[in-house]
């Protein structure tokens, strides 16, 4: 033990050893972060009702494969879907050279892969620059869609403090980080020129601008920003992977098991009430195949508060990047009622976070006296919809706003017979009249005598 | 005596015949004033074409779809069960309706419940008689080179993908089709989907139908072409309440064909 002991410590007294540990450990803690609040959103998720989406395996993977991957959806409003577009390409092959920063600072090195890529690797890192700069130029059009242009689908009523600060920090967290790999780029390219240590990149297309800025520093106060940069760019990505766990950003992985798990079914269907079935059909004397299962635990019909939705429900909550596509279609919305498609997404979410966080607090969750509809979401909002199905439409990753307002609507009708009195009435001129206006029964075929009066 | 004959299941059955196609009239169909002109001009263009068809008459009851929507599942499925009953008792395959409404339920709906059958909805139908020579309409009609604009029914457009057949039908008549803005995949609802048809709007700026049926009139067109009984409420007020009913004409692709073909 006492041999060990001085090991470890002979070891840590090497301080070219500690930029390597303090990343292992940076990393480290990261992950951990990670775990903890991937489990949170997990369990989150869990809070709603089990449901079978095993099924069509081939077409879910290719709707996930268009609409995710592909972007397909998006490019029904093609301006923002270009921009969109540059993003998520940055992005996806920006992470690459974020593989080559994690091994560089886990094993010491610098820029790993330039001696095994050789020719090629310039012309890569040539490749990520244009990125940037794309994904740069990108998020400052953004800002100014967001608060120069005023884009109204940002300025909903629900478009609150938070959602509105979290968009605006998303774009800058993202400019500020390619801000940093371009500035790395730059100090690394004038390092090259003395230091052998830094492999050979050539000139890079928009960091070489920046060289002017460096010129004339010495080789310390270069190494110095270099570093700075490198450690700002890969701890800034590391604990930007932590913020967008707690932000609307988190569309960027939720959006691929979103569309995976998409609607199949033609979007004008309602999914069937098993529990209800199994009841008219005793009703109505009807024999069924399978006997008559022990009644499953039925909590409620209809979805009072998020754990009578279903986990998808939760997680299209979860995906929502608050783009309000969905809100600028609808027509209740559009001509000034309550109801918006993008608020009710917020709310589900919110509400599975709240209730999430007090479980594991040991607080009492679902059982605090709240509910998703009434402290959330009004009746007022969920009457206003006309299932036109223009935001499930609208919605570039396939969220569903509109099951969880019918789902509502069950639990206000069959819970609460709290729908709205003329609603009410329809129902009883059904019950009596087997149509929803009060018209006699007999009279349903007296549009032929006036056929053949013609 | 008119030369339109509307056989019931009941007739058919009795006479040990068994129709082609069930029409399933709706309850607008039956009891709305307005629409059952559509319903007996459906009826004309099946009898013209010589289509072996029957209704259910006095048997057909609401599909459950409006109390579906408003969230009252239990007499949804009343209604589905005992609709079910009634068409798996007469052995039906095929039903063809001119309400989107009830084309959605029974078509997605009721298979869930044990009611499977092939069902179109008129439009698709009346394109399938055009292209099949049924229906022809010759020398342009009284629709030539008029404008007719189409509004879509969130039911059969986005709910069930059907966008191309009522604009085929509007082709046939030679009319020139001009487009609203919001078409297709973007089609501005009416207003009354959701069983909103049976309640007043919650408050808001505007109504729903209002703001689509400013959208219809600016594209000149004289003719508001929809193809859903609700859409065909919603607009007509809509028009009526612009002071337009003189000019503009709210009509359903049934009814266009019906005149055209001097039915």
């Amino acid at each position: 033990m006492q041999i060990n002991a001085t090991l470890f410590l002979n070891y840590f007294s090497r301080m070219e050893y500690l930029p390597q540990i303090l990343f292992l450990i940076t990393l480290g803690i990261v992950s951990f972060i990670l775990y903890k609040r991937i489990a949170r959103i997990r369990s989150n998720i869990m809070l709603g009702k089990e449901i079978d989406l095993k099924n069509h395996k081939s077409e879910r993977l290719n709707n996930m494969m268009l609409i995710a991957f592909g972007q397909k959806k998006m490019f029904k409003r093609p301006v923002p879907a270009f921009l969109h577009f540059l993003i998520y390409f940055g992005f996806l092959v920006i992470n690459l050279e974020v593989l080559e920063f994690v091994i560089d600072g886990l094993t010491g090195n610098h820029r790993i892969f330039a001696p095994l890529l050789g020719g090629v690797y310039p012309v890569l890192m040539n490749i990520f620059e244009f990125l940037a700069m794309a994904v740069l130029i990108s998020c400052v059009i953004f800002l100014i869609r967001r608060n120069i242009l005023k884009v109204k689908r940002f300025h909903a009523k629900e478009m609150t403090s938070w959602p509105t600060l979290d968009a605006n920090l998303i774009l800058v967290i993202e400019i500020v980080l390619m801000l940093a790999i371009l500035t790395m780029n730059a100090s690394d390219q004038l390092l090259q020129l003395s230091n052998e240590h830094y492999p050979d990149t050539g000139t890079l297309f928009f960091s070489s601008n920046l060289i002017p800025l460096f010129e004339g520093m010495s080789e310390g106060s270069l190494i110095f920003v270099e570093r700075f940069a490198w450690w700002f760019h890969i701890v800034g990505i590391l604990a930007f992977a932590v913020y967008v766990t707690y932000s609307k950003h988190l569309h960027i992985f939720l959006a691929f098991p979103n569309t995976y798990y998409g609607d199949i079914a033609p979007k004008g269907e309602m999914r069937n009430m098993e529990a209800v079935t199994n009841e008219v059909n005793m009703m109505l004397g009807i024999q069924t195949e399978q006997p008559a299962e022990p009644p499953a635990e039925i909590a409620r019909f209809g979805a009072k508060d998020v754990n009578d939705l279903t986990w998808k429900n939760i997680m299209n909550a979860y995906s929502c990047t608050e783009c309000g596509r969905c809100t600028s279609e609808c027509p209740a919305n559009q001509t000034g009622k309550l109801l918006s498609p993008r608020k009710i997404m917020m709310d589900t979410r919110d509400r599975a976070e709240e209730v999430g966080k007090s479980l594991a607090s040991g607080g009492k969750g679902l059982e605090d006296g709240k509910s998703l509809l009434g402290d959330y979401i009004t009746k007022e909002e969920i009457n206003a919809c006309t299932s036109c199905n223009a935001c499930v439409e609208a919605c570039p990753i396939s969220i569903n706003p509109l099951e969880i307002i019918l789902e509502m609507r069950r639990y206000v009708a069959m819970e609460e017979s709290g729908s709205p009195a003329s609603w009410n009435s329809m129902f009883q001129n059904i019950e009596t009249s087997f149509a929803p206006w009060k018209f006699a029964p007999t009279d349903r075929f007296k549009w032929a005598d006036e056929l053949k009066e013609d | 005596m008119s030369e339109y004959k509307v056989p019931t299941m009941a007739e058919m059955t009795s006479s040990g015949e068994s129709p082609e196609i069930l029409f399933w009239v709706g309850c607008a169909g039956s009891f709305d004033d307005r629409y059952k002109s559509v319903t007996r001009a459906f009826i004309k263009i099946l009898n013209k074409v010589g289509v072996s068809f029957a209704v259910l008459g006095e048997e057909e009851t609401c599909t459950g779809d409006p109390a579906r929507r408003a969230g009252n599942e239990f007499l949804f499925q009343m209604q589905a069960v005992a609709n079910i009953q009634t068409l798996n008792g007469y052995n039906l395959k095929k039903v063809v309706t001119a309400c989107p409404h009830c084309f959605n339920t029974i078509k997605n709906e009721y298979p869930a419940l044990g009611g499977n059958y092939e069902v179109i909805h008129h439009s698709t139908f009346l394109q399938q008689l055009i292209n099949e020579g049924k229906v022809s309409l010759k020398g342009g009609g009284s629709f030539k080179g008029k404008k007719i604009t189409y509004h879509d029914s969130c039911y059969l457009g986005r709910a069930n993908n059907i966008y191309e057949a009522p604009r085929k039908v509007l082709e046939a008549l030679d009319a020139e089709l001009v487009e609203m803005k919001r078409c297709r995949t973007k089609g501005f609802c009416c207003g009354a989907g959701g069983a909103q048809m049976f309640k007043d709007a919650e408050n808001g700026k505007k109504e729903v139908n209002i703001e689509r049926t400013e959208e219809a009139l600016s594209t000149g067109a004289n003719t508001i072409a929809v193809a859903c009984p609700f859409c065909m409420t919603m607009m007509s007020d809509g028009v009526k309440n612009k002071e337009k009913e003189g000019e503009v004409k709210v009509k359903d692709l049934a009814e266009l064909i019906a005149e055209s073909e001097g039915l």
